[in-house]
């Protein structure tokens, strides 16, 4: 079976590899690059713990073939922290509200968070509910990471208003 | 999880993924969005040799609105149809239908052409399509034609796409005005195929439905049309019912399945009518 060059960049890197074409995104991030944040929680594309941002889009990784991705910007949970190492306000409002516990859909839950704040800057908690559908929790109960979500936007808008 | 081995090919025009296809004939597929054929290779229930990957094919991109035409390329995401403000405004029930389609990250990659060549009866736009009257353009080494989505599903996952073939774009001709529209799908959870899903256009002597997952293909009946546009509206159920052969499943039996067919056909009359004027 023959390996393919694949390059592209990740959480602002760019990387280089040989891969066979029908390696998915997820386990290139995961066993190739070693970024191990984004999960694999099931084999039907229903879960969300794989989503990663793929040139501007919320993807779900382990439906992704690396040799689609050849050329893609691609940032993980891993890419979402301040330039200091610092939680983002969306990380830190997870922590502080409680949406997670497991930890095991935060990455996803946490990239796609980040997307649709992107996308919506003010949604409303049926925005949120909505807009995170593709993601599924076995632990919280989504009422904590709706709590989170919506405090982080209402964090990020206030902190635009001021620097404006 | 773990797909087969494959060749990947990356054209860049129409001709040349029509080549590719016509060289590899049955071992070949192509990708577009990838979020029915992946998850199939995973299971290893499609095997494909070589993948055709449509994504840098600009021609199958873009959605097109005249003052009587609407033009939607083939690798026209479901996010792209939902954030198109034109699209809505000239045939808001594409939107309606797609934002029940599938989840968020789905429906960034997922494109109205995999959802209408996949030949799947739980897909959601077969069977807008076939209410809207749609026409499917088809490419291959011998040309181009047009499928009218009415004629295009012949089974389960058998169409009248040719194995040589590309479905390039789908042409939409414009609702006519004062018509109302609604997309009415009951389903168990967010991102589950339809139990049962009725697409209905209605207004002043205008009538048009098609259901969707109630068959081997969506069920679409010239004599419920005529009875809505009459404004017999048991009669077009009536009609439909008719029509309708459910399977049974994890969804239900057959038996709900048709009981229920009839409760959402009447939402969709009922809210569609609403918005007619």
């Amino acid at each position: 079976m023959s390996k393919m060059h694949v390059k592209m960049t990740v959480n602002g890197k760019e990387v280089e590899a040989l891969a066979e074409p029908r390696m998915l995104l997820i386990h290139f991030l995961r066993e190739e690059l070693n970024i191990t944040g984004p999960h694999i929680g099931c084999e039907t594309t229903h879960c969300g713990a794989c989503t990663v941002d793929l040139d501007g889009k919320s993807v779900k990784a382990c439906t992704v073939f690396v040799a689609q991705a050849n050329g893609a910007n691609v940032t993980t949970v891993e890419g979402l922290v301040n330039d200091d190492g610092s939680l983002s306000v969306l990380q830190e409002m997870f922590r502080e509200h409680h949406g997670l516990q497991c930890g095991f859909c935060t990455p996803g839950m946490i990239t796609r968070a980040h997307r649709l704040l992107q996308e919506n800057p003010n949604p409303s908690e049926e925005e949120v509910r909505f807009g995170m559908s593709g993601n599924l929790c076995r632990c919280t109960g989504y009422q904590n990471i709706v709590k989170a979500i919506l405090a982080a936007a209402a964090e990020l808008n206030a902190a635009r208003e001021a620097a404006q | 999880m773990i797909p087969g081995v494959f060749e990947y090919h990356r054209p860049s025009t129409i001709t040349e993924a029509a080549g590719l296809l016509t060289r590899f004939g049955d071992d070949a597929r192509v990708l577009a969005g990838g979020h029915s054929l992946i998850p199939m290779m995973k299971l290893r229930v499609a095997n494909p040799e070589h993948l055709i990957d449509l994504q840098d094919v600009g021609e199958l991109k873009g959605v097109s609105i005249t003052s009587d035409e609407i033009s939607i390329g083939a690798m026209v995401t479901q996010h792209e149809l939902i954030q198109n403000d034109a699209l809505a405004s000239a045939v808001p029930i594409i939107r309606e239908a797609a934002l029940q389609i599938a989840d968020p990250q789905v429906r960034y990659v997922g494109t109205i052409g995999g959802n209408v060549a996949n030949g799947d009866p739980g897909n959601d736009m077969p069977g807008l399509m076939q209410c809207l009257d749609a026409s499917y353009e088809v490419a291959g080494d011998k040309g181009t034609r047009r499928i009218a989505a009415r004629e295009f599903y012949e089974g389960a996952f058998f169409t009248a796409l040719a194995d040589d073939e590309i479905l390039t774009r789908i042409v939409i001709a414009k609702p006519q005005a004062g018509s109302g529209y609604a997309y009415e799908k009951q389903k168990r959870k967010i991102g589950d195929y339809a139990t049962a899903a009725a697409a209905v256009i209605v207004g002043p002597g205008i009538g048009s439905i098609a259901m969707t997952n109630l068959g081997d293909t969506p069920i679409w009946s010239a004599g419920a049309n005529d009875a809505l546009a009459k404004g017999d509206v048991d009669g077009a159920v009536n009609a439909v019912m008719a029509a309708i052969s459910p399977a049974s499943d994890n969804r239900g039996p057959a038996e709900f399945k048709k009981h229920l067919a009839g409760v959402i056909l009447r939402r969709a009359i009922e809210r569609a009518q609403g918005r007619a004027n």
